[in-house]
């Protein structure tokens, strides 16, 4: 299963960056790339902990059932993906938009989307 | 067929034959850009100014991507339309040792839609630019395709279940394209009239000079039949607006003018809605593309820093379709 690259895996790449290349433009396109990676570890190491309380505190009320962050994650996929709980259920919208805030704040916090976002319609 | 595709030797033994005049290719230097294909840029010592665009022998050919020749043959039949696309001036045999290849005319201009979007020397073409887009991709969507090589029909449906297909593969766990999937499956707006689809008409594959603003229409492998909307939402998919959301149309246009040069040029209407929709699409593809290229590092086929950081712009994706999910319901 993947769902999107975690903090490990990110640190495994950092680690095997190749320093001996350093020089062409190859090298200077991966090396800002893993400035990015970096301060993406930053900001997860900072925000990751509290996005994720908050996520399972509102899909507890969502779902009204209990459960860790992954499983409870799973669930609202599934009720998703069969049709149980509609994609335009303003529940349903309110979690995924608080969601996906918080996930940009730590993967892309100048990522335009945010601020078209916070546009009034 | 040369044993190591030495691509200079293999351009300057082809000179005569591109060129009367011509003895030599010189001056062969690979442009950066397509992780899949290479293009290279090189002259005839005759003047002329060439590009090559190859697949290397080590390159996989994707499911979805044509032959290069198939390439070369629709950039000749809509160039007649009126579509500002390279004149190809030779699709390579076995025999000219470059492989899988064709050679064009180089144009003169910028691609980089970052420098497109804000650089002041784009700012005369800008507020031209997207609804010369809508004319070109009428001119596009109305080439005959009687006499057109095979091409793949696939209508929002389809695109739609091909990339569910990939993501299940892939076994993620992210509800915004789950609500997205089934928002998008119960709007899919039948096909009525499939017609040739550039397919990747975006800021990043239009070549914009300057002074005449769009010269070129590049990158034409993900072309099939299909819905007109489906080229004109690609273009306004905010991963391709570089930081100008305010200007849907390639980060220098409005959705009006871009509708408004293709009915102009006998586009046939297509309604902001419908649009929309393939916009939409276009965000949910790219999010899924991003997983993709994700699992070749989960996979431990690419450990590149690169291939795990792609991953985390699904997001970007994500938040573009809650956005789109609030705004039309």
């Amino acid at each position: 299963m993947i769902t999107h690259p975690t903090a490990d895996e990110l640190r495994e790449a950092l680690a095997g960056i190749d320093e001996a290349s350093a020089g062409d433009a190859r090298a200077a396109f991966l090396a800002r790339v893993a400035d990015n990676a970096r301060a993406t570890l930053e900001r997860e190491a900072a925000l990751g902990p509290v996005a994720e309380a908050a996520a399972v505190a509102r899909l507890k009320v969502l779902l009204g059932v209990d459960g860790g962050f992954e499983a409870l994650n799973a669930e609202l996929c599934a009720r998703l993906s069969d049709g149980r709980l509609s994609p335009l259920d303003p529940a349903v919208l309110a979690h995924l938009q608080a969601s996906v805030i918080d996930q940009i704040a730590i993967d892309q916090p100048s990522y335009s989307g945010l601020m078209a976002l916070a546009e009034p319609c | 067929m040369l044993a190591t595709m030495d691509v200079p030797a293999a351009l300057s033994a082809l000179a005569p034959r591109l060129s009367p005049g011509a003895a030599t290719a010189l001056n062969a230097r690979r442009l950066s850009g397509g992780a899949s294909l290479e293009t290279w840029a090189f002259d005839l010592d005759d003047g002329a100014a060439l590009i090559l665009r190859r697949r290397p022998p080590s390159a996989l050919m994707s499911d979805t991507a044509l032959p290069l020749a198939t390439e070369a043959v629709l950039l000749a039949a809509v160039r007649p339309r009126g579509a500002p696309v390279p004149e190809v001036v030779h699709v390579c045999a076995p025999g000219d040792g470059l492989g899988e290849a064709y050679l064009m005319r180089r144009l003169e201009g910028e691609t980089l839609g970052k420098r497109i979007v804000r650089d002041e020397a784009f700012a005369g073409v800008r507020p031209g630019l997207a609804r010369r887009c809508g004319e070109v991709l009428a001119a596009i969507h109305a080439t005959p395709l009687e006499g057109l090589p095979p091409l793949a029909t696939s209508d929002a449906a389809n695109e739609l279940q091909r990339y569910e297909a990939v993501y299940r593969d892939l076994r993620p766990q992210r509800p915004i394209f789950e609500a997205a999937f089934r928002w998008l499956e119960s709007r899919a707006p039948p096909l009525e009239r499939p017609v040739l689809v550039h397919g990747d008409f975006r800021n990043g594959n239009l070549m914009i000079h300057p002074a005449s603003g769009l010269v070129g229409v590049l990158d034409w492998e993900l072309a099939h039949l299909g819905d007109p909307a489906e080229d004109l939402g690609w273009i306004c998919v905010n991963s391709w607006r570089f930081g100008q959301w305010r200007r849907p149309v390639g980060g220098f246009g409005d959705y009006q003018d871009l509708l408004d040069g293709h009915a102009a040029a006998g586009g046939g209407a297509v309604s902001l809605e419908r649009l929309l929709f393939w916009q939409a699409l276009g965000s949910l593809k790219w999010g899924v593309m991003c997983l993709m290229m994700y699992a070749s590092f989960a996979s431990g086929a690419d450990r590149s820093i690169e291939r795990a950081m792609i991953g985390r712009r699904a997001s970007e994706a994500e938040i573009d379709l809650v956005l789109l999910m609030e705004r039309l319901g």
